[in-house]
């Protein structure tokens, strides 16, 4: 007897229910299910660099935008006087560098005047004597302080102001007021008007010292004081008061704190953290739009065009060729010419930015389309009599999502480095009184760099890094969402 | 083949045209600065705008535009760039041997360099040679070619003196004085082209070592050394050498701001003063300039691949047939 007509004949009573009261369920899945992004999220996690690269990002966008709030400086507040100071950490600790100081070799005459201001020479570091131009001369080492050395000016108040004054003065004891300079006494032709030389010289300016060694006065005299000194000139028939008054103090007063630039000051005495800070914003603001803007138009166009073809798409690539081959230089140029006397030329830069920036977005997404509309699935949903926009919108472009989203983000560093690139070249102007830029500032700092390499150094270093980590961050997100180009680059 | 070179010769002309007359159109209509001078120039110059009808019509002044430019490839007059009244295609020609010079100094840089170091950060790829190259990459790729020009301006040629820091002027190419001012302009040049060429022969090389031919080389006895110059580095080249040529075409073309730091008196600085000064006949030969050099690489990038492969067929249809 086989085995199948043993397994034919079986009886009825034989058989039994599994379950006779019980509904039948699908197992519970005991895994959690992994879904696109957040695959895409954990292969992105396990990329060290990438990760490292998100952080300082965002460190940087979060520098960019609190800095303007935190500092104690406006982005608008400038101060001639303290031009090219140098960058300072703090004034309560001296680390003996990143304090405002720059090293220096000075001669007799530039030794006494920085000697006379209170302050000004941080440091002496050696003295010697050295043969120059066959005269032996006293040569210093010396670290003068960029802040103190400001020293004295003289101010104009009106009578409101110089009672004010006044009354600081006594209630804080801290003194504004410095006597007036005998100009009549200067010798050297260099120090008439500088209210810095208060002491006698000799005509080639180098200090005439008293037996002590102590620099000598030259103060003008005024009976009616009480030490003798005159601390004021009236101007304009009393309506007006010229004072002698030490900088650092008369700042204190006027500002309420003690001058000190983490990042330097630039030319025009602005805090160049702060603009930094708000060039970035500009910057990133800027680019972050742009890319937004780009991905939506991109979006539209490059959908209609893959998904329906035909002649909308030729004529659409016609265009796109034809835009693509003119240098985006020329049109910001032309822009700018036109658009920015009437709409400002950040709005004219902006306009450029996506006048060329669709371009590439939409190509990327005219080619995933090509990719995906002929795939069965599709097909399947269509004869299932889905729309077009059901089609386009739910079944095709999430399937291209990863592609889109990585062009979008690496355009983002690509803005950044054009608008760079055009304010530094001069053809994109955003420099004004409440706006910066990058570019603008490293073309600014550019003229004084031998002399002054702070105003370069920060914002460069800055957009460096900006842009390196833009790059790895979006070659990261490259082959988070497409691991078959993993380390393959274009 | 022939076909699709006579098509592409014939879209590159219908481009051309259309880029031409949208910028002229677009630069004409801008207030032009220059409308008259005083002094012995008045008469000279007035005549000029007339014979080039900047008091008609923007298309009788293209009509007058396209003669001049079939006839003799006439671009127009200098006013605030160059000499005044200077035939703009005479002004240009005196400013290509500057920007040809340190362009080709620099092609000769950059090509060598690059291949050497992109093959052996494909030999080496992910031993700290390859790292190393690849920071070289990512820096160079990033930051805009102005902040390590100015860094290199700052550090090689201020603080420790090796080189001037611009261009001497003149014209004398070969002499030492020359050549050793133009060190750092075509180093900040290279730099980008460096890591560009990098990249692509690290890229090419990683995945051409990887195939199945290279390990049959390998196991009919072939050294690796062998093994890679003669079956990988040639399959690699494939996707360089169109490039490679596109770039020699782009010799011509110079930096706008590398030219601009470094004082090199070439078409770039050029086109940059002729922005500023608003002088708008320059800048509008220049502009058509870059746009053929564009064209034109982009044509031959095409073309060549399908020379040094003909296993690409450009052009060919869904069957890769002509």
């Amino acid at each position: 007897m086989s085995y199948n007509q043993e397994q034919e004949h079986i009886a009825p009573e034989e058989f039994e229910f599994v379950q006779m009261n019980e509904q039948l369920h699908d197992k519970e899945l005991d895994t959690k299910p992994v879904g696109f992004l957040r695959d895409a999220m954990r292969r992105f996690c396990r990329n060290g660099g990438s990760v490292v690269c998100f952080f300082i990002l965002l460190c940087m966008v979060i520098f960019a935008v609190i800095t303007p709030f935190v500092s104690s400086y406006q982005v608008s507040e400038k101060d001639g006087y303290y031009a090219y100071a140098l960058p300072r950490l703090s004034t309560r600790f001296d680390l003996g560098f990143w304090n405002g100081c720059s090293q220096k070799q000075v001669n007799q005459q530039t030794y006494d005047y920085y000697s006379a201001i209170p302050g000004a020479i941080a440091k002496v570091y050696s003295t010697e004597e050295k043969n120059v131009a066959n005269r032996m001369q006293t040569v210093y080492n010396i670290s003068v302080d960029s802040y103190a050395r400001v020293g004295y000016v003289n101010v104009n108040l009106t009578e409101k102001e110089f009672q004010d004054a006044l009354t600081y003065q006594e209630e804080t004891g801290i003194q504004l007021m410095y006597p007036i300079i005998n100009e009549k006494k200067i010798k050297c032709a260099n120090y008439k008007s500088n209210p810095n030389a208060w002491f006698l010289t000799n005509a080639k300016g180098v200090a005439e010292r008293d037996k002590n060694g102590e620099l000598q006065n030259i103060y003008l005299k005024d009976d009616t004081s009480p030490d003798g000194y005159a601390y004021y000139v009236s101007k304009m028939g009393g309506s007006s008061y010229q004072i002698r008054t030490l900088y650092s103090s008369w700042y204190q007063y006027q500002n309420g704190k003690e001058a000190c630039f983490l990042f330097g000051a630039d030319e025009y005495g602005y805090d160049i953290c702060v603009r930094l800070a708000s060039g970035a914003r500009l910057s990133l603001t800027v680019s972050v739009l742009a890319a937004i803007i780009n991905l939506i138009l991109g979006i539209i166009v490059g959908a209609l065009e893959g998904y329906y073809g035909g002649a909308f798409d030729l004529v659409m690539e016609r265009i796109k060729d034809i835009l693509y081959e003119i240098p985006s230089l020329v049109f910001m140029t032309l822009f700018q010419i036109y658009f920015a006397r009437k709409m400002g030329s950040m709005f004219a830069m902006f306009f450029c930015f996506i006048f060329f920036g669709w371009i590439s977005t939409s190509s990327t997404v005219r080619a995933q389309f090509y990719r995906f509309k002929g795939q069965e699935y599709v097909m399947a949903a269509r004869t299932l009599g889905a729309r077009d926009s059901r089609l386009i919108f739910k079944h095709i472009l999430p399937n291209a999502s990863g592609f889109i989203i990585t062009a979008c983000i690496l355009s983002i560093p690509y803005t950044i480095f054009s608008e760079a690139i055009y304010s530094y070249l001069g053809i994109v102007n955003l420099n004004s009184k409440t706006v910066t830029s990058l570019g603008s500032m490293l073309q600014n700092g550019q003229q004084t760099l031998s002399t002054y390499p702070h105003c370069v150094f920060f914002p460069a270093i800055f957009l460096a890094l900006l842009l390196i980590c833009f790059n790895i961050l979006g070659n990261g997100l490259r082959d988070a969402f497409n691991p078959s180009l993993r380390g393959v680059d274009e | 083949m022939l076909k699709y070179i006579c098509k592409r010769i014939g879209l590159f002309i219908v481009s051309l045209f259309i880029i031409m007359t949208m910028l002229f159109v677009l630069i004409r209509m801008l207030p032009n600065p220059v409308v008259a001078v005083t002094g012995g120039y008045a008469k000279q110059l007035e005549d000029m705008r007339r014979a080039w009808g900047y008091y008609d019509p923007v298309i009788v002044q293209y009509g007058i535009f396209l003669k001049n430019l079939f006839t003799g490839f006439n671009w127009g007059f200098c006013t605030t760039v160059g000499t005044f009244l200077q035939p703009v295609e005479e002004y240009l020609a005196s400013k290509i041997p500057a920007t040809l010079y340190v362009n080709v100094l620099s092609l000769i840089v950059s090509v060598p360099l690059g291949v050497l170091f992109g093959v052996i950060a494909a030999v080496f790829k992910n031993k700290w040679q390859d790292q190393v190259i690849n920071v070289f990459i990512m820096i160079f790729i990033s930051i805009p070619s102005f902040v390590y020009a100015v860094l290199l301006q700052y550090v090689v040629g201020f603080q420790l003196g090796w080189c001037p820091l611009v261009m001497d002027s003149g014209t004398d190419y070969f002499s030492w004085p020359m050549l050793h001012s133009v060190i750092m302009p075509v180093l900040a040049l290279s730099f980008g082209n460096i890591a560009g060429n990098m990249r692509m022969i690290r890229a090419e090389l990683t995945e051409t070592l990887t195939a199945d031919y290279m390990l049959l080389a390998r196991t009919k006895g072939l050294t690796r050394a062998q093994a890679t110059i003669h079956h990988a580095f040639r399959n690699s080249l494939v996707p360089l050498l169109p490039s490679l040529l596109s770039q020699v075409i782009y010799v011509i073309s110079g930096s706008l701001i590398i030219e601009q730091i470094f004082a090199v008196p070439g078409i770039g600085k050029t086109y940059l003063a002729s922005i500023n000064m608003r002088d708008y006949s320059v800048f509008l030969a220049i502009s058509m300039f870059y746009v053929v050099i564009g064209l034109a690489a982009g044509i031959l990038f095409d073309l060549s691949y399908g020379l040094i492969d003909p296993r690409i067929r450009m052009g060919g249809n869904k069957t890769n047939e002509l």
